[in-house]
């Protein structure tokens, strides 16, 4: 993608402007098409099958979590991040509790770090699941994305098993985790470990040297990394094109700098890279799981938070029975914490690249100001300048390859 | 090259630009400088550009209201070193009501968006921006709603008064 990105309006004025014959098609994408997989929407101008011009809209599922974050104190914002990135709520869960201990200055203990690094590398995998799969999909093979769902389902088990929920999982608390993992937890992660390396192989059998796949994918929607990086892209996308920008390396934070692993990086940065890096990227995941199991016996068992009573919710039987725990109670839950007056910026490696939050407290009940870096919002706005001169189809499969997910796009 | 650090930053920062970038503070250990809407440009450009510094990823272009302030709105943008893991947060403390500042897609194409997110919810007008346009927001409204004049809830309602809970 070498020329330049030229001005772009919705204004069929515009779109006239470059058509005065009248010979090209103005074509709908969305909001709620089954390819765009979210709710947003494209209106292209389109030349045969060939794409001239596009313009992307998005805000469809604008929730104004940043003005409600304003209103909500630190614990109650949990469950907003849930919505960013739905794939995988977890990571996101993690990053603003994380970014809550950073300016509470609260040092975790190492088994809880470790607990949250094989939380945050289940929802890795369960997010890049879904994103190859969709790709499968999209591009004709719909039977791959069914093996790899059940894996996801068994996931969303473990989380279960963990937090009560699935999906948004609002799972742990500042500090740590509400309750330890309990045995039928462990256990299960132990068996995704031995039962999910033989469908991802099967599942990479199936495209990875798949001449269809291949022709359908390579050299589709290339990417320098200079236009990468001049994009801000961060994450898989970002690392397929030849960038080794992870933040789990790079910044490591939850003692990342402990594990053995490796940052994939793609050549082209077309979709085939991206769907490589993905797969990779699982492959590494389970490497992480299995050390974080490993570091996690040799720690003293039962611990699950940190020793910060004035900002970790008490146990409620404790509530009832102990005069300390019903004060830090009604402490916490009324916000009547002291917390100091500063700015704090801290990111994580999401599913989709850089989730990072920058929260500004003025020491008051709620942040003053919280905003969130969502990846898929900025990796997206270079799909309407590159999609133009691509064909339909391969401008459908770039979007899937993106992993644009409505809820981050549009927080 | 010498591993890059908050001390040579400001070195160099000084050395180039005097007294026109101030260092506020470094907050978990991320610099903060501040300077003026007149300067941002070539400063961006500066740490962007520079073979030391090399400020070349932008992570983040949002603004912050404070309503009570002589200067109301800031302009907050961090960008990263990614071959150091240095982060830099500059600062830009603009008057309103129609707070303006020079855009920085000329430098960062990534920009594009986060300027136009930053103008619907704040009405920050970015010159030169190739498209300034609401982009969350529906087109029709006529405020900007992360103002804090603008309550996220019935104004009217008593019972989250902090005055009820010894405030």
């Amino acid at each position: 993608m070498s020329k330049p990105i030229t001005k772009i309006t919705p204004n069929a004025a515009v779109f006239f402007d470059n058509d005065p014959q009248d010979e090209l098609t103005t074509l709908n994408i969305g909001p709620t098409h089954p390819a765009t997989h979210g709710v947003f929407q494209n209106v292209v101008q389109i030349d045969g099958e060939r794409i001239v011009s596009g313009v992307s809209t998005i805000g469809y599922i604008h929730r104004a979590f940043e003005k409600i974050a304003e209103h909500r104190p630190f614990y109650q914002i949990t469950p907003l991040t849930d919505r960013l990135n739905y794939c995988s709520s977890p990571i996101n869960n993690m990053g603003w509790h994380m970014t809550v201990e950073k300016l509470l200055d609260i040092e975790l203990p190492k088994r809880v770090q470790y607990m949250r690094v094989i939380v945050m590398e289940l929802a890795r995998i369960a997010d890049h699941i879904i994103c190859n799969g969709i790709l499968g999909v999209d591009t004709g093979a719909f039977s791959g994305f069914l093996y790899v769902m059940q894996e996801r389902e068994f996931i969303y088990e473990i989380f279960e098993e963990i937090c009560g929920a699935r999906l948004t999982t609002n799972i742990g608390r500042i500090g740590g985790f509400e309750r330890d993992f309990n045995e039928i937890a462990f256990h299960k992660i132990e068996e995704f470990l031995k039962r999910f390396p033989p469908v991802l192989k099967e599942f990479e059998n199936l495209f990875v040297r798949n001449r269809i796949f291949i022709e359908r994918t390579s050299g589709v929607a290339a990417v320098t990394p200079e236009d990468a990086l001049n994009y801000s892209w961060s994450g898989p996308i970002l690392r397929a094109t030849g960038v080794d920008y992870d933040v789990r390396s790079t910044a490591p934070y939850s003692s990342y700098e402990e594990f053995d692993f490796d940052v994939p990086v793609g050549a082209n940065g077309d979709v085939y890279d991206r769907f490589m890096v993905r797969n990779e990227e699982m492959w590494q995941s389970l490497r992480i799981i299995e050390q974080a199991l490993e570091k996690i016996k040799k720690e003293p068992a039962g611990v699950f938070h940190a020793d910060v009573p004035e900002f970790y919710l008490p146990p409620k039987e404790q509530v009832y029975t102990n005069m300390e725990a019903l004060i830090y109670h009604f402490k916490i839950v009324m916000g009547e914490w002291e917390t100091p007056k500063s700015e704090v910026y801290h990111a994580v490696e999401g599913g989709n690249g850089e989730l990072g939050f920058y929260l500004i407290h003025d020491g008051g009940r709620t942040p003053y100001r919280l905003h969130f870096r969502r990846p898929s919002f900025i990796n997206y706005q270079m799909f309407a300048p590159m999609s133009s001169g691509m064909l339909i189809s391969d401008a459908i499969i770039n979007m899937s390859s993106l992993n644009v997910i409505a809820g981050e796009l549009d927080a | 090259m010498d591993k890059l650090d908050n001390q040579i930053v400001i070195n160099r920062l000084q050395e180039q630009f005097a007294e026109q970038v101030r260092v506020v503070s470094d907050p978990h250990g991320l610099l903060t400088v501040a300077t003026e809407a007149t300067t941002i440009l070539d400063l961006l450009a500066f740490v962007k550009e520079d073979e030391q510094l090399r400020f070349n990823y932008l992570t983040d272009i949002t603004a912050v209201h404070y309503p009570n302030d002589e200067r109301d709105f800031c302009v907050v943008y961090h960008v990263h070193n990614l071959l150091h893991n240095v982060r830099l947060r500059i600062k830009v403390f603009i008057n309103g009501p129609v707070p303006t500042i020079p855009s920085a897609t000329t430098l960062w194409n990534g920009a594009n968006w986060m300027e136009r997110e930053t103008f619907d919810f704040f009405g920050v007008v970015f010159e030169g921006h190739p498209d300034l346009r609401r982009i969350l927001n529906m087109d029709e409204l006529e405020v900007f709603p992360m103002r804090k004049e603008y309550p996220l809830e019935d104004p009217n309602r008593v019972d989250k008064k902090d005055f009820y809970f010894g405030r």
